[in-house]
């Protein structure tokens, strides 16, 4: 019996049955998770005859990715049908942008709420914040009827700008708390060296809210590329992002449905939010919890 | 020394010298984008939504001015209504499940296990993923012919069922499984953190009384938990109430009126029905929740306290 030897092996554990009930419950919640990752994997690598079978849980017998080339470029969205690449570089030409300019605007906000308040400020950050928990529904309209009247409705700029201001909110409030957490003497000793308002901002400001903003593109891109409601209404049949064409495609397919083909479409879509949680990891938390609310 | 005049900018505003008024000017410029969305959408886009609401606007917006009609119709319609009540099952089943998922997943992830970071990625990778997304994804699994109640039931458990989406009075349970998935994650990660910030003198304290672990859980860190479970219920509530790309992606609002919702109720009603006044009924009450329950806690929290 060599385990008697020495202090070896790892610790016994007075309670070791309950050890493995928690193993066992995170086992069996981490299959609840996986599941539906899994099925559309399997399924995007299925051919039609092998679905119809019916077996949800097996493996392809003969894997291949025919449905994700029809998915990405034979696929009819609607009427046309070149696939989903459509959609996929108009939510790239919808996020960066919004992402790009929601930032900016949210980081001066931040800076501008923390250290040069002024009056009324508060009250306007107030709104603005309400405006984080507004239902899109509540404003949607008036917005259609702004946009129609100075002709940028169902337009690249249009949608861009809708998730510039509705990702406003997120974004201020996450740079203004970043921002007051910051030591003020830093400011102050900035003011006594004769800074303004930009070079403050440019100078000592922005480069130390990089992690901030880190968090702050994670956010904002995840967000705004799986937004489907804006995009439906604001973007125009010929900007409709990926998500949008997604759910075109599912739904508007006449006679059989390509199950294979859906499941590969839908993988392509959520791959870029995936990629992004993936190599994020500690950053995407953080984005959430800080992006959740204050405490 | 400029001492005196930087600890007043500290105390409320920019000091009124020369320099400080040009300084405090570039700082209202450069608010005038969160000025123009704050003012522009959250004020007055949500004024003139909810006066349509008491006008007879059709297909184009109308001032015709009809009271309360729109209120009542809304509230005489058997599919507002129908929406209301999936709204409420939907909204309290969605946030106990996932405060409880999410809670027991942050528990069971604080014991020391071995590969928590991968257990920890495995509950939250759902919640980076669009709600068309889990929609589709659940619909495919849900699917009577071919998803998982076919494969149960060739494994010779015949009566099996489980394709809740055909039949109406389930499909809204439906919905809520493919909800929790996308969502509790969430919890998970905010619980965990509230976890992990709980004094450790504490478990000692309480361990050398000898109180069992289930009860230090539920007594001690439970209540010092609160405010990550009212960020959590803030957070799921407002998802609730804007649920629309799930109900879409995956029911479509049917069976019938099976799962119909108010989000829905509204844009259905912009769109396809040309009926603004009604939506604009509808998207008033669905404000008026998140008014009254947001509303005194911004102000408390942001607006009112002028301190650092």
């Amino acid at each position: 019996m060599t385990k008697l030897t020495g202090p070896q092996g790892p610790k016994p554990s007075r309670n070791s049955t309950s050890r493995y009930g928690v193993y066992g419950f995170l086992i069996i919640a981490a299959i609840f998770f996986c599941i539906p990752l899994y099925i559309m994997v399997v399924t995007s690598l299925k051919g039609m005859p092998e679905i119809r079978l019916g077996d949800l849980f097996a493996l392809p017998g003969d894997p291949s990715f025919a449905a994700w080339t029809k998915a990405w470029s034979e696929a009819c969205t609607g009427v046309q049908c070149d696939g989903i690449q459509g959609g996929f570089w108009n939510s790239i030409k919808i996020s960066v942008p919004s992402v790009a300019i929601s930032i900016a605007i949210g980081a001066i906000n931040g800076y501008a709420l923390s250290f040069w308040r002024f009056k009324g400020a508060n009250v306007l950050f107030g709104v603005l914040l309400f405006g984080a928990f507004v239902p899109f529904q509540v404003v949607i309209f008036p917005i259609i009827i702004f946009f129609r009247e100075i002709g940028i409705y169902g337009s690249l700029l249009g949608i861009i700008l809708v998730h510039t201001a509705f990702g406003m909110p997120i974004m201020t409030l996450l740079f203004r708390n970043y921002f007051s957490s910051l030591p003020e003497e830093l400011f102050k000793a900035a003011r006594v060296d004769g800074a303004g308002f930009w070079q403050i901002f440019f100078q000592i400001m922005m480069p130390l809210a990089i992690p901030v903003t880190v968090v702050a593109v994670i956010l904002q891109t995840t967000g705004i590329w799986n937004d489907y409601l804006l995009g439906l209404i604001f973007a125009g049949r010929e900007n409709l992002p990926m998500t949008v064409q997604l759910n075109n495609i599912v739904s508007a397919t006449f006679g059989v449905r390509e199950y294979n083909v859906n499941m590969a479409a839908t993988i392509l879509t959520a791959m870029v939010p995936l990629a992004i949680y993936l190599f994020s990891g500690k950053y995407f938390v953080r984005g959430i919890a800080a992006g959740a609310v204050k405490g | 020394m400029d001492e005196r005049s930087n600890s007043s900018q500290s105390s409320q505003c920019i000091t009124p010298t020369r320099s400080g008024r040009k300084l405090q000017l570039s700082a209202v410029l450069a608010s005038v984008p969160m000025a123009i969305v704050a003012l522009g959408i959250f004020v007055i886009c949500v004024a003139y939504s909810v006066v349509l609401s008491f006008t007879k606007s059709k297909l184009f917006p109308n001032l015709n001015w009809v009271g309360l009609d729109q209120y009542d119709r809304l509230w005489g319609s058997a599919r507002w209504l129908t929406s209301v009540e999936n709204l409420m099952l939907y909204g309290v089943l969605f946030i106990i499940l996932c405060l409880l998922s999410g809670f027991l997943m942050a528990v069971f992830l604080d014991q020391k296990v071995r590969f928590e970071s991968g257990f920890r990625t495995l509950f939250l990778y759902p919640y980076a993923m669009s709600l068309v997304v889990t929609g589709l994804v659940w619909q495919w699994m849900m699917e009577p012919s071919l998803g998982i109640q076919n494969v149960v039931q060739k494994l010779g458990w015949e009566s099996f069922q489980f394709a809740p989406l055909v039949d109406s009075d389930y499909a809204i349970y439906g919905v809520l499984i493919a909800a929790v998935w996308q969502s509790s994650g969430l919890v998970m990660a905010l619980m965990l953190a509230g976890l992990r910030g709980v004094d450790g003198e504490i478990w000692k304290a309480a361990r050398i009384d000898g109180i069992p672990t289930w009860k230090i859980y539920l007594f001690i860190v439970v209540p010092m938990l609160r405010p990550v479970v009212i960020t959590s219920v803030v957070l799921l509530a407002v998802g609730v109430v804007r649920v629309y790309d799930l109900i879409v992606a995956q029911t479509g609002g049917g069976p019938g009126m099976a799962t119909e919702m108010p989000a829905k109720f509204v844009i259905d009603h912009l769109t396809g029905r040309s009926n603004v006044g009604l939506g604009m009924a509808a998207a008033t009450m669905m404000l008026l929740p998140v008014l009254v329950v947001i509303g005194p806690w911004i102000y408390r929290e942001y607006v009112r306290p002028a301190k650092r």
